[in-house]
């Protein structure tokens, strides 16, 4: 199995959701190596190795961010949420509240009924 | 306020919540082309047009010596199809009625389900929209008879593996075609059953705007590309003391990438028979 943090028998999901597990998966493995490596780098008494592990960890935000993008291109749940957020100006909090009532989403995209891709539905 | 304006409609939480998700259920249950097509987006309404990557001479230059051309692009269609609720009926939502009278919804979702997969299948010239059966180079393959539907997919199968464009495949099938598969047998065997074990790599697929037989196509990825703008959403026009008027809306556009990725089984009309 190539992983092993299903939670249902694989026969019972589609193949869309299946991927989608994998850039989960994907996702968080690199977002704790980021941790990780920040944390090391921090610790670590010798500069050129502190270097080294600095870099390491801005490669692994790169490939975290590639993995988000195809996750944002295959949800359009991810896609509305990270067009509101990301990169929104603000107080956090104030840019949900103007959101939810309908005023404050940066993105051209209104909110829809969630279809999206249907490969994989029967 | 975005373009829906939604939080300009007389409807509560409760009946928004209900009106939306009957709409996707019927629509998830209509949609055919998006279960067999690559699907690029939703890129939200500013999203005008595709890049098609080509360029369109402009003929008869200026005489300054310089060759001009214009970048060739498909835009997207938008749709939009209202449909009229009865206020009262929906405010009962928030009181926990679960049984509200969704048939406006119902027919609309079908409605705009039936006006997608037509572009897809068949084309939509004014919105510069080739679709998968007028695209494809192969003869369409005759079915006169219900029990020559198996030998017909394996026909079309061929067509496809000798044209170089490998599975998996999935056999699209309008309303009658869909209804002979299921409902006939061969000497006791279902005609689906019988397509499906010796051809694993078939799927079927209902779509009921597909017309005059079916489509075997190849799901690979990369042959065909549904590019949404706005995704299928529910909006507000207006609304008088009883009755408030929605529509169902969505921007798109499709592209054939690859024409030989296709065969038509054309069914001869019932008249015909």
């Amino acid at each position: 199995m190539s992983s092993e943090t299903y939670h249902e028998s694989l026969e019972l999901l589609s193949e869309e959701t299946r991927n989608m597990h994998r850039a989960i998966v994907s996702l968080k493995e690199e977002l704790e190596a980021v941790d990780w490596y920040q944390q090391r780098a921090e610790a670590c008494s010798d500069e050129e190795l502190r270097g080294v592990l600095t870099h390491n960890k801005n490669e692994e935000i790169e490939h975290a961010m590639m993995v988000l993008e195809w996750i944002r291109r295959h949800s359009p749940v991810f896609d509305t949420n990270i067009k509101t957020y990301v990169g929104a100006q603000g107080p956090i909090l104030a840019v949900e509240k103007a959101a939810e009532s309908g005023g404050g989403a940066s993105s051209s995209a209104s909110p829809g009924l969630g279809i999206g891709s249907l490969r994989g539905v029967k | 306020m975005d373009l829906l304006k939604r939080s300009k409609a007389p409807l509560t939480d409760e009946a928004w919540e209900q009106v939306d998700s009957e709409a996707a259920r019927v629509l998830k249950l209509h949609l055919a082309g998006r279960k067999v097509v690559d699907f690029s987006g939703p890129h939200g309404w500013k999203l005008g047009a595709v890049n098609t990557g080509r360029l369109k001479p402009i003929e008869g230059g200026r005489g300054d010596g310089v060759a001009n051309a214009l970048r060739a692009v498909q835009p997207l269609v938008e749709v939009r199809a209202p449909f009229k609720m009865r206020i009262a009926e929906l405010d009962d939502a928030s009181r926990g009625a679960e049984d509200l009278d969704l048939d406006p919804v119902i027919a609309v979702a079908e409605r705009v389900a039936h006006a997608e997969d037509a572009a897809i299948f068949h084309g939509y010239k004014e919105a510069q929209i080739t679709g998968i059966i007028e695209a494809s180079p192969h003869k369409p393959i005759a079915i006169d008879a219900i029990l020559a539907w198996p030998r017909a997919v394996v026909a079309a199968v061929e067509v496809l593996r000798a044209a170089g464009m490998n599975g998996p495949y999935a056999l699209v099938l309008g309303l009658q075609a869909y209804d002979e598969l299921d409902a006939y047998s061969e000497e006791g065997y279902p005609l689906r059953r019988r397509i499906q074990q010796s051809m694993p790599d078939v799927s079927f697929v209902w779509a009921p705007a597909l017309k005059g037989g079916g489509v075997l196509l190849s799901t690979r990825g990369g042959d065909y590309e549904l590019t949404i703008g706005q995704d299928l959403s529910i909006g507000y026009a207006a609304h008088d003391r009883t009755d408030v008027e929605l529509y169902l809306t969505e921007s798109f556009t499709f592209r054939v990438l690859e024409e030989k990725a296709s065969v038509f089984l054309k069914r001869a009309p019932a008249a015909a028979r």
